[in-house]
């Protein structure tokens, strides 16, 4: 186990040399030069030139690469090139809200999802199963931008029961963890529908029920249990998927998370600040992949490491 | 994103010896304001900030030497009691006012002013608005790193500074109004070093009260402020991170005053249609052209008569109905709040049929084939194929190439990359309101160098010749001749067509009733969205 643990913290430790290398290369190849986006368009020639030396945007991009390598072990992520502040402090400021965002969006997509998925399976081809696996349907393919503006104009405009956008208080969080668990609360529920059906026709379900259990017992006590272990080992998975979600989610709600930082950043060629962003966002899925991948055994035995 | 949106210096149809803003002196103070924005402010550091959101907060958090009488592009004393020019345009000498003080509480001296502005042209300041000054005697050198100090500006006393000038230059008191001229104590700059853009410490009429990252700034009335009775409101706060779209849901619910973003183009038509919401909208027009630019140095547009075929095949009212008219079609580069537009000047027609003929004259009756770059956001996409369709019209097909804003730019600074670009959402929204300032870093050969603006690589030595003599015209009884001058050029420049000027945006600035104002002070030139340091609370007693 411990060797695992190690093998796997190793492994991760390359993935991430990796993502930032060719993200570092990939920024280094985009045909816009960041010293003349920050001298602006009144500056001389050599105003650049001295810029860029300054940043020392004139060597080769491995000697950049590398310089960059050093800071980030000693804690130094460099200062963002427009706004000038330690991009350490940057992504510090705004990951709480990204966090508190994640965590509740999967409790959320959890209570929705494993709910619907077992209802569906319960009521397997009648009409509550069809009418929720549509719901699922849709909650997987709508885009959560037009989630995200449909739930604030009734919850928000037509209701008046929600807050339009914004942050600190539990009903701002609402909605924006709804968005963004919604597509997730999909997915479980389709998996947790399947999973259910199958342990309903295994047989110790059956031996349960010849023991003349009573049927809500049955469901509680043994197939609900047994059919939802296989989920919760993805929910490491999730913590990538939000990633990408959380830029739009962000933006709709005026949500102060990192994914807001790495859209401008993004826009604005700063290279300090989408390196930090990337590499912190890529270390999230990461450790939530191995996260998954420890819980998985502990809570099924049938999982071996080996 | 610098530059582009670059506080658009408005004119409105009043302009030069405008009749001046009916600014409501007396207006009760109390109260506050909420503006919406999307983006988080980059920084707040008047030698670094210049896109269009920060740049207006700028100017209410600092003061330069000059400014402008409110909602107009009328040029005043700020700091400064009084400036005076010497007969040859060199040597310009300003008194300070007596009692102006920082924010934090010390008085202002002459030597603050040298001070900022060898700040601003430190190369070690990286500020993007160093070029602005290169008028200033031993700007070169400093701005090179090889002096202690920027020679010209000399400090004659406490209350008065000289600043000598390399040559005369007409636009010397605009740029002494640009943020990038603000005057900044230097214990303050010391004590927060690069973190000064989040602790900005000015002269302005507001001081930063509150900076949530990705949330809120908060700015609140400074009580020391030079002018009495200024600003009008208790505090202005910033509210961050808003779509557009969730901004305008929030205004029309009363939680916010105005929207920093502007009207969303999906819900202007519904916005304008409804005439409960309509009436609280402020139309203005703004310092900015939209053109296309036609690479001069690249066949076949290196033959003035393709380039004029060009320009008759675009049917620029089509593009404005596009945009739901929040535009004018243009047919010069300067736009026609510009001091110097040519009100009579025609331009070429649209005639697709003369323009064919046109490209048959010049050996290319059967067309060519072309590329067009655009930035690859709303609208300038479907602008970019509407100029399409219109050149396909006449035989020229041309691809489009959707490109994120720094790669246009980029691509538009290379010599032989970019045939075509249409300069929507990028260019050119003027710095100052002054004709010259549409000419040299667009349109002149200073511009036509690699990492440059000028995407047509236009150079005209003779042009750039009368240019630099108009702008040496310093004597202010000149200025009617100045502006001749500048008409002219820019009327030449369309003999040689290098653009296709397009059309000039108009400004709408949706406010809440919580607040009010003269109108200009809601499409104030220098002051975007609206002129925060002038509009009052009708909450206020």
């Amino acid at each position: 186990m411990r060797n695992y643990v190690l093998r796997r913290l190793l492994q991760s430790g390359l993935i991430l040399l990796g993502i930032s290398l060719v993200t570092f290369i990939l920024l280094y190849l985009i045909p816009a030069d960041p010293a003349r986006q920050i001298a602006g368009r009144s500056a001389t020639a050599e105003t650049v030139a001295n810029i860029r030396a300054q940043l020392g945007l004139d060597d080769p991009v491995m000697i950049q690469y590398f310089r960059y390598l050093g800071n980030l072990v000693q804690g130094d992520m460099g200062r963002s090139y427009l706004q000038k502040a330690e991009v350490s402090v940057l992504i510090a400021g705004r990951l709480p809200a990204s966090l508190l965002l994640m965590i509740s969006a999967i409790v959320t997509e959890l209570i929705l999802g494993l709910t619907v998925g077992i209802v569906a399976a319960l009521r397997r081809n009648k009409f509550e199963d069809q009418a929720l696996m549509i719901f699922s349907f849709v909650s997987i393919s709508a885009p959560q931008f037009v989630i995200g503006i449909l739930l604030l104009y009734f919850f928000s405009i037509q209701f008046q029961w929600l807050p339009i956008g914004g942050y600190g208080t539990f009903a701002h969080l609402i909605l924006p963890s709804l968005t963004l668990g919604l597509l997730g609360a999909g997915w479980y529920s389709r998996m947790m529908r399947s999973s259910m059906i199958d342990v309903l026709h295994q047989d110790f379900v059956r031996t349960a029920r010849a023991k003349g259990i009573a049927q809500s017992q049955v469901i509680v006590r043994h197939v609900i249990p047994n059919a939802i272990l296989p989920i919760i080992a993805m929910v490491g998975i999730d913590i990538g998927l939000f990633m990408s979600g959380i830029v739009v989610v962000e933006s709709v709600f005026g949500w102060p998370g990192i994914g807001q930082l790495a859209w401008q950043a993004i826009q604005r060629i700063d290279i300090p600040v989408i390196m930090g962003v990337t590499i912190v966002s890529a270390t999230a899925i990461v450790l939530g992949n191995l996260l998954a991948d420890l819980i998985a055994p502990w809570i099924d035995p049938r999982i071996k490491i080996k | 994103m610098f530059k582009l949106f670059l506080a658009g210096l408005t004119g409105l149809a009043l302009f030069g010896n405008v009749a001046l803003a009916q600014v409501n002196e007396n207006a009760p103070q109390g109260g506050s304001m909420t503006v919406t924005y999307k983006d988080d402010v980059a920084t707040l550091d008047p030698a670094i900030g210049y896109d269009w959101q920060n740049w207006s907060m700028i100017k209410s958090l600092f003061d330069g030497l000059m400014g402008y009488e409110p909602g107009s592009t009328q040029l005043r004393n700020e700091l400064s009691a009084s400036n005076t020019i010497s007969a040859d345009g060199m040597v310009h000498v300003f008194k300070l006012k007596n009692g102006i003080k920082f924010h934090n509480g010390r008085e202002i001296t002459a030597a603050d002013v040298k001070y900022s502005l060898e700040r601003v042209t430190n190369p070690k300041t990286q500020s993007p608005g160093a070029g602005f000054f290169g008028m200033i005697d031993g700007f070169d050198s400093w701005n090179a790193g090889q002096d202690s100090g920027l020679s010209g500006v000399k400090v004659i006393d406490d209350k008065t500074i000289e600043i000598r000038l390399s040559r005369p230059d007409a636009t010397f008191l605009h740029v002494m109004a640009l943020n990038f001229a603000s005057i900044v104590p230097k214990e303050a700059v010391d004590a927060a070093g690069e973190d000064f853009g989040r602790k900005p410490v000015g002269s302005g009429a507001f001081k930063l009260a509150e900076w949530t990252p990705g949330q809120r700034v908060v700015f609140e009335a400074f009580d020391g402020y030079h002018r009495a009775g200024v600003p009008k409101l208790e505090s202005v706060t910033f509210e961050i991170g808003l779509e557009p779209m969730v901004a305008l849901l929030r205004l029309q619910q009363g939680m916010a005053d105005t929207l920093g973003d502007g009207i969303p183009p999906a819900q202007f038509m519904q916005v304008m249609n409804d005439p409960n919401q309509s009436k609280n909208v402020i139309e203005g027009g703004q310092l900015h052209t939209g053109y296309i630019t036609m690479n001069t140095r690249m066949a076949p547009f290196d033959n003035v008569m393709v380039r004029k075929a060009v320009n008759m095949a675009i049917n620029k009212e089509r593009i404005v109905r596009i945009i739901n008219g929040r535009a004018v079609p243009a047919n010069q580069p300067l736009p026609p709040t510009m001091p110097g537009y040519a009100k009579d000047y025609k331009g070429y027609p649209f005639d697709q049929d003369g323009a064919k003929k046109m490209l048959a004259d010049a050996g290319l009756a059967n067309g060519f084939s072309t590329e067009l770059f655009v930035y690859n956001t709303d609208p300038n996409p479907r602008i970019a194929q509407a100029i399409q369709q219109d050149l396909a019209a006449i035989g020229i097909k041309a691809e489009i190439r959707n490109l994120a804003q720094a790669n246009v730019i980029a691509a538009g600074g290379e010599p032989d990359q970019a045939p075509m670009i249409w300069s929507g959402g990028m260019a050119w929204i003027a710095d100052f309101p002054d004709p010259s300032n549409f000419y040299g870093p667009i349109l002149g050969c200073a511009g036509a160098v690699q990492g440059g603006w000028n995407w047509s690589w236009y150079c005209n030595e003779a042009l750039d010749a009368r240019a630099a003599e108009a702008d040496s015209m310093t004597d202010p009884s000149k200025t009617a001749e100045r502006e001749a001058a500048w008409r002219q050029i820019y009327v030449d420049i369309m003999d040689d067509a290098p653009w296709v000027p397009v059309f000039n945006e108009q400004r709408f600035t949706f406010r809440s009733e919580k607040i009010d104002g003269d109108g200009t002070l809601f499409v104030d030139p220098v002051h975007i969205p609206v002129n925060y340091d002038y509009i009052f609370s009708t909450q206020a007693k």
